[in-house]
């Protein structure tokens, strides 16, 4: 069985698993990185114009945003018990804990998308028509779009590879105990959880102080 | 053995500790969510971001498995945090020196 | 070479000769070939961009191109140059072919994400055409802000998808390299026996995955304020453009580290077989790769110290910037006591090599030079700046990646070059290289500013002897592209080990088989073990290298 989730050079699926899970540790390092840059812009404009980024903080969705979290935190937590099941051999719950996953991130996303249109109808895009005149307010927004848009994009890549487990484990069903690529996209999976939560306090907990 | 005879304790061994994790982080998110219309001032945000950086921890130590994995698994994850500490550092000299 | 072929096995080359077969291909060996084609044809579209900009600047005045055609020449050269050349050209050419070989392995970790890699480079090269057919960008390679954002008219957009695009290229290089070197090592090669080109990946591989992010991000900014009108670095809506050169520095520093790195592993090879000797300080020259990777990403600051950061960034910058400085002396220093009592041999990697030597010396001098406030306040935007990079990109870099290219042609191709016309053109070069960018420091001293279309008559004695320069320069470069390409059709064949090299990819045939080696290869106990500890250097060999 094992020979059949070989790729080559490997010869021994240890080692590949191995050399896959560091292998996607060093991705997740540019990974981590690329949202890096944005962190810096963040910091650097709220420290210039902080009355400005407490105003238009305060204009983002608490509610959305905190459901969003719980839902990430939740989808990694069916992730986390895939990954466990698989390296169990209890197939079946693994399955369906991705299922879980794919169904939270698919959710995190139709949210978002409500989100945003809300944001849209409130004129939160900077530009003309933007509500809030404060110093910087605009600046907030501009990289609530960006952040939220490229970490959306991410979570769109991960429910891609979630999917490629779930068909792959459907037409296989030992499939799941034999790959060695469940732990990566779990990581990946993961890694996107954690840019939200830290996205979760610069975007929405900001200027939530009445006052 | 079929899966449904697999023993609870299998069962509670792979639930056990994510559940738990889950449940600190869902705390956690509590906490950070309320201490966020608590007056503090400047420290809002270092609060904020320090149950923020806990709850990754959380994750990457409980989730991603980093607690019991290869130390060569830990150097690669530090190394993300750690270059950002370096932009931060360095862009600083010049943004908080200005 | 470890015993006889066997009977009937194709080497990599002749292992398949469909389209689908190259196209498809997860050898590394024929994705380094792939990547090589697309950056020699990049190579000479820069190229042909940089001759068109030499020839305006025969004359003081604006008389070939048009401003706008001017500014649009040198960014296209710029751009090409940096992203499509350079920044692949050793890690992806000669790294992905020999990094296996090297360590004695099949291939690389993940050889899907390999061919991932090339088509990825493609699509940003596509881009990048379609960039040069919209009628081009003229911004400078740097993209600065606010002009990139809100004032250029040119296809920014394009340019900078172009560029996003190919740094995930990088990146995924960059995984693969050092996932490799961890975990593929064949039994015996342990990390203080990899030779030092081995290292060298490695070094660069950790810049390519923490920097090229960071530039990725940078550029989406600049395409989100440009075409969505998001302010980030509009100062009349209170953006910083200081933000963007902070954070895009913070890549292309640590990226012309991409560029030298492997440059440097390639010189460490070539000098040890020609000087036959062990490469002195073999820890040092390890530690060397190391510290500049890690050192490079904290200097990013010495590029900005005219455009308003603090002072005291400055004065930070440019003490980390003399630091940097150490370990790439230290390898200077390594690498010419290296030939110190050695059986040296002038076979054309070796000239280039010597070229090496000399011309990044110069380079990382005037880098110093450059470190140092006062002065980079004079010479700041002059061709100082640009003359001091070009000895270590072109005089560095792409000699070290032509000196390797010909060192191990014989291995990727089983042939043999004219070893007179390489040696002829690599001298050649040499002096065309010199001619054409020696002058460029003392104009740019005098204050010849860079970038400008049109400047004044004193300067004119320069120019042309710098415009006369890359004449010389270019008609040596296609040298190599002819006899290279000639040589492929001939019959004259390489064995193994034409050069009686050490390192474990000449222990296998001329091109090697599809999975690399015949036979385990055997891991020498010491790297580069040209001869016996203290011992004199014994010669077997005829002059000019062949085997007695």
């Amino acid at each position: 069985m094992s020979d059949a989730y070989l790729h080559p050079p490997w010869k021994d699926l240890n080692r590949q698993h191995q050399a896959v899970t560091f292998g996607m540790w060093v991705f997740l390092a540019s990974e981590v990185l690329l949202f890096g840059g944005l962190f810096a812009g963040y910091t650097i404009y709220r420290d210039l114009y902080s009355r400005g980024f407490l105003a238009a903080g305060h204009q983002t969705s608490i509610v959305f945003g905190t459901i969003n979290t719980a839902i990430l935190m939740t989808s990694s937590l069916t992730m986390a018990v895939a990954g466990r099941a698989a390296r169990a051999a209890l197939l079946r719950t693994a399955r369906l804990m991705l299922m879980a996953t794919f169904f939270l991130g698919v959710l995190f996303l139709i949210l978002k998308g409500f989100e945003y249109r809300e944001d849209i109808q409130k004129g939160l895009f900077p530009g003309h028509g933007f509500p809030l005149t404060a110093a910087g307010a605009q600046i907030f927004f501009s990289f609530y779009w960006v952040m939220t848009g490229i970490h959306a994009l991410h979570v769109t890549g991960g429910l891609a590879a979630v999917l490629r487990l779930i068909i792959a484990s459907a037409r296989n069903r030992e499939w799941l105990a034999g790959s060695t690529s469940e732990e990566a996209t779990a990581l990946y999976w993961h890694l996107v959880d954690v840019i939200w939560i830290i996205l979760y306090p610069l975007l929405y907990l900001a200027g939530r102080v009445n006052g | 053995m079929v899966e449904k005879d697999r023993s609870r304790s299998d069962l509670q061994k792979i639930w056990l500790k994510p559940l738990l994790t889950w449940t600190c982080l869902c705390l956690l998110l509590t906490a950070t969510c309320a201490l966020a219309y608590v007056p503090m001032g400047p420290g809002n945000l270092p609060v904020s971001l320090l149950i923020a950086a806990i709850k990754a921890g959380l994750v990457g130590a409980v989730f991603m498995r980093l607690a019991e994995d290869a130390p060569l698994n830990r150097l690669a994850a530090s190394a993300g945090p750690i270059w950002i500490f370096i932009l931060f550092v360095l862009m600083g000299t010049d943004y908080f020196t200005r | 070479m470890n015993g006889p072929i066997p009977v009937g096995r194709p080497d990599y080359l002749r292992d398949g000769s469909t389209l689908r077969s190259w196209l498809f291909t997860t050898d590394h060996k024929r994705i380094a070939i792939l990547f090589a084609i697309a950056i020699t044809f990049f190579f000479f579209v820069g190229g042909a961009a940089i001759t068109i900009v030499r020839m305006e600047l025969v004359t003081p005045a604006g008389d070939l191109v048009s401003d706008d055609t001017y500014n649009k020449l040198f960014t296209i050269h710029g751009i090409i140059m940096v992203w499509f050349f350079l920044i692949p050209s050793i890690p992806a050419t000669l790294g992905n072919f020999l990094l296996p070989l090297m360590i004695g392995a099949e291939d690389l970790a993940f050889p899907r994400i390999n061919l991932l890699s090339w088509y990825l480079y493609m699509a940003g090269a596509s881009f990048t055409l379609a960039m040069l057919v919209l009628g081009g960008v003229d911004t400078g390679w740097t993209f600065y802000t606010p002009y990139s954002t809100m004032f250029s008219n040119g296809a920014v957009l394009v340019a900078a998808g172009g560029v996003l695009i190919s740094g995930f290229s990088s990146i995924l290089t960059g995984v693969n390299f050092i996932a490799t070197t961890h975990t593929l090592r064949t039994p015996g090669m342990t990390w203080f026996r990899l030779p030092l080109f081995v290292w060298a990946m490695y070094a660069t591989s950790l810049v390519m995955v923490l920097a090229t992010p960071v530039l990725a991000m940078t550029l989406v900014l600049v395409m989100a304020e440009r075409w969505l009108g998001l302010p980030f670095f509009d100062p009349s809506r209170g953006g910083d453009p200081l933000l963007f050169q902070h954070l895009f520095w913070f890549y292309s520093h640590p990226a012309v580290y991409i560029m030298i790195l492997p440059a440097m592993g390639v010189v460490s090879e070539i000098i040890t077989c020609f000087a036959r000797r062990r490469l002195f300080g073999y820890s040092f020259m390890v530690y060397a790769l190391v510290a500049i990777a890690v050192i490079g990403f904290f200097v990013w600051g010495h590029h900005m110290f005219v455009s308003g950061q603090s002072a005291y960034a400055n004065l930070v910058f440019s003490f980390l910037s003399f630091m940097v400085a150490v370990p790439s002396a230290i390898k200077v220093f390594n690498w010419t006591a290296t030939l110190y009592r050695g059986s040296i041999t002038f076979e054309a990697p070796m000239l280039y090599a010597f070229g090496f030597l000399g011309l990044f010396t110069i380079g990382g001098l005037t880098g110093l030079f450059l470190a140092t406030v006062p002065i980079d306040i004079h010479v700041t935007d002059t061709y100082f700046v640009v003359a001091h990079f070009h000895y270590i990109m072109v005089g560095g870099a792409v000699s070290a990646y032509l000196g390797g290219l010909h060192y191990w042609w014989p291995k990727i191709t089983g042939k043999r070059y004219p070893e007179a016309w390489a040696r002829f053109a690599a001298i050649l070069m040499f002096f065309g290289f010199n001619l054409t960018f020696f002058p460029q420091f003392v104009m740019g001293y005098l204050g010849m500013p860079r970038r400008y279309h049109v400047y004044p008559p004193e300067f004119q004695v320069y120019h042309v002897l710098s415009s006369g320069g890359a004449a010389v320069l270019g008609a040596a470069y296609l040298l190599p592209l002819a006899y290279l390409l000639v040589s492929l059709f001939t019959n004259e064949r390489a064995g193994p080990n034409p050069w009686h090299a050490k390192g474990l990819e000449w222990q296998t045939t001329s091109p090697p088989p599809r999975l690399n080696f015949d036979r385990q290869p055997i891991v020498p106990n010491v790297p580069y073990d040209y001869h016996p500890k203290g011992g004199p250097v014994e010669r077997e060999e005829t002059a000019n290298g062949d085997a007695a």
